[in-house]
């Protein structure tokens, strides 16, 4: 019941919200000087026209789910991560190592330990930010901000020193092990089974968060870190908790963008998915499976306006505006409940 | 190197501390102000990016870079008002409404530069920007004159800007009720002031002085826009803030200890003969700032009500 209250407040408001946002979008191509309707219209095909488009799309939607699902934990528990991006690097890195090092071993053993060096590794980078928020009560907005330019710049390092591949001696690695990939899911599309990892990760964060009794204790920290303390519930151990589930979830989305579609490293290998992760998360009211809907349409958004770029000329950066636009106008309609908890109380 | 060498590196390095400072100064200046009130603007990226924008879109059509900043400041004004209507007036969670901005600033500046001025490329390169003073004098110091008395207008222009926001802050009616609003709310409630209207004002400061900080990067630094140009500077402004205890001096020298690590990084790469990875360079203000907290330990607590909407019953 609360499941389907939750789909019902995820589509009729951020429906009002993405129609505001396409029309500013709309506004903003007329004056400078596109057709809105041939835009859009290239765009939708784009996103939705073939089924190649439609596993572009799904492609795009995955890392955006893993790490959506992840930092609505994360803020349910009033922990502001905003290293998602940094997270995602950390596991792609880790992700990459394990692939190319352990080239001897199965399939069906390699591609899981790919996965969990990725979370593994997100996890850590993430709980670096919690553990400076609680033992040193550190502003975890900001220390997450540094550590993801740090993991940025850690990649571009060893992408260009360390990692860098044997031939070619481009700024990447080499390719991980084939025994690495992530089986694909829909021939001839790219599709592969990172997908259907992202729903399962959504579906597994929807049941912590609100069908056990952990998840009742983060809800609780984040709703009132006070009273959650009255009720014996560690805050501290929550809080670590929270920042490490977002970072690994984070990190596995590195994993899956290595084994999956690029395999291999190089520096830009998120196009600011950490960021738009964020967005995902708050547009769906950081429940974990109204998560996949905001992902898939953050997801069309962007791989339709690349083809919109592509067949219309129209710079696929109009997408930023209008994922803004969503998210100011769903603010105003009032979709998030949710507030930063005094920080005070949290001492 | 030779410490004739040296010396003069460190001149350069020194001289470009000032310079790479000064947007951090705006913007973090502001964000005191913002923060200070009780709204924390996580969208200052954004806002900086459209006062850069503007400042370029303007000063490229009419020459003077005098009514580029004038536009940054209104387009920062804009935001500003737009900022606290969601967050102050509507209540929306201040960092949803700092995330969108974020996005809508990159995405809007970048998609009306492609779309307005992919074509002009060439000659919007040769706009005339702030181009530096040199005091009589002063200026041909040794060491000293290019460091302090060979910069632009905006450059000069900073630490007065803090010695007025200083000013404002804690000598005047305002700044105490801007302090009291992020501390306590409800008593400033009590005492008959207007939250609401307190907030509006600080936020309105923050985003216009965001905004002149992009603009600094356009129309002073160089004459010209880039996508991002303001690569994460808005995100530093934030750590600035907060390893500058919320304080307009601290956010000065704080904003000028990031500035001589980014030259630092910036000059070192330039010289022949160093073997450190450049990475390394540009690692350290983000290390510096990770250390600093560690360091500072709970003694730096952040405005009480810093992020939380008022409701008055």
């Amino acid at each position: 019941m609360q499941l389907l209250r939750s789909i019902g407040q995820i589509i009729v408001r951020p429906t009002a919200a993405v129609a505001v946002a396409l029309l500013v979008g709309g506004i903003l191509l007329i004056f400078a000087g596109y057709s809105p309707l041939t835009a859009y219209g290239v765009m939708w095909k784009g996103a939705f026209g073939s089924m190649n488009n439609i596993a572009e799309t799904l492609l795009k939607s995955t890392p955006l789910i893993l790490i959506g699902s992840g930092l609505a934990v994360a803020f349910r528990s009033g922990i502001w991560n905003i290293g998602a991006e940094g997270q995602l690097y950390a596991g792609a890195v880790a992700a990459t190592l394990a692939g190319i090092i352990f080239t001897g071993l199965p399939a069906f053993i390699l591609v899981p330990v790919v996965l969990v060096a990725g979370a593994l590794s997100g996890a850590l980078w993430g709980g670096l930010a919690g553990f400076l928020k609680v033992r040193f009560g550190a502003s975890e907005i900001v220390t997450t901000i540094m550590l993801n330019f740090l993991a940025i710049i850690a990649t571009s390092f060893l992408v260009t020193g360390p990692m860098i591949e044997e031939v070619g001696k481009f700024p990447q690695t080499a390719q991980i092990a084939e025994a690495a990939h992530l089986p694909r899911i829909l021939v001839p599309t790219r599709l592969h089974v990172g997908f259907l990892l992202s729903l399962g990760v959504a579906a597994v964060t929807y049941l912590l968060l609100f069908k056990s009794s952990r998840g009742y204790a983060l809800r609780t920290v984040g709703i009132s870190p006070d009273a959650a303390r009255y009720a014996g519930i560690n805050v501290g151990r929550g809080l670590l908790a929270a920042m490490a589930i977002s970072g690994g979830a984070a990190g596995l989305a590195g994993a899956v963008e290595v084994s999956g579609l690029t395999f291999r490293l190089y520096q830009g290998i998120s196009p600011g998915y950490g960021f738009d992760g964020i967005a995902v998360a708050l547009l769906a009211n950081n429940n974990p499976i109204g998560v996949i809907f905001t992902g898939i349409l953050f997801g069309a958004l962007r791989s339709g306006s690349e083809v919109m770029q592509m067949n219309a000329q129209v710079p696929s950066v109009l997408v930023s505006v209008i994922q803004g636009v969503v998210l100011l106008s769903a603010a105003a309609f009032g979709v998030f409940k949710i507030t930063i908890t005094n920080k005070q109380n949290e001492e | 190197m030779e410490p004739l060498a040296i010396i003069t590196f460190l001149a350069a390095v020194l001289a470009a501390t000032w310079r790479l400072a000064t947007p951090f100064i705006f913007t973090s200046l502001g964000e005191v102000f913002s923060e200070r009130a009780g709204v924390l603007n996580i969208g200052l990226e954004g806002v900086m990016l459209i006062g850069a924008f503007t400042a370029f879109a303007v000063t490229f059509f009419t020459g003077n870079p005098v009514w580029g900043l004038v536009a940054a400041m209104t387009g920062g004004l804009t935001c500003g008002l737009l900022f606290a209507l969601l967050t102050v007036s509507l209540k929306a969670n201040q960092i949803v409404v700092g995330a969108a901005f974020n996005l809508v600033g990159l995405g809007l500046t970048s998609f009306l530069y492609r779309s307005v001025f992919s074509g002009r490329m060439e000659t919007a390169r040769e706009y005339h920007s702030f181009s530096p003073i040199e005091i009589p004098l002063l200026s041909r110091l040794p060491f000293f004159g290019e460091i302090l008395f060979r910069q632009n207008i905006m450059v000069y222009a900073t630490p007065f800007v803090v010695l007025a926001g200083a000013f404002l802050l804690y000598r005047t009616a305002f700044g105490l009720s801007v302090r009291s609003t992020g501390e306590h709310p409800r008593t400033v409630d009590s005492a008959g002031l207007r939250v609401g209207v307190i907030r509006y004002a600080s936020v309105l400061i923050g985003c216009a002085l965001a905004a002149v900080g992009g603009a600094y990067l356009t129309v002073a630094h160089t004459n010209q826009f880039n996508e991002g140009i303001t690569s994460g500077r808005g995100f530093i402004a934030l750590a600035v803030v907060v390893i500058g205890r919320w304080s307009p001096w601290g956010a000065f020298f704080v904003s000028l200890l990031f500035g001589f690590f980014y030259a630092l990084q910036l000059r070192l790469q330039a010289v022949s003969g160093i073997t450190i990875p450049y990475q390394f360079l540009q690692a350290l203000p983000y290390l510096l700032t990770l250390v600093v907290f560690v360091t500072l330990r709970k003694r730096a607590a952040p405005p009480s009500a810093l992020g939380v909407p008022y409701k008055s019953s």
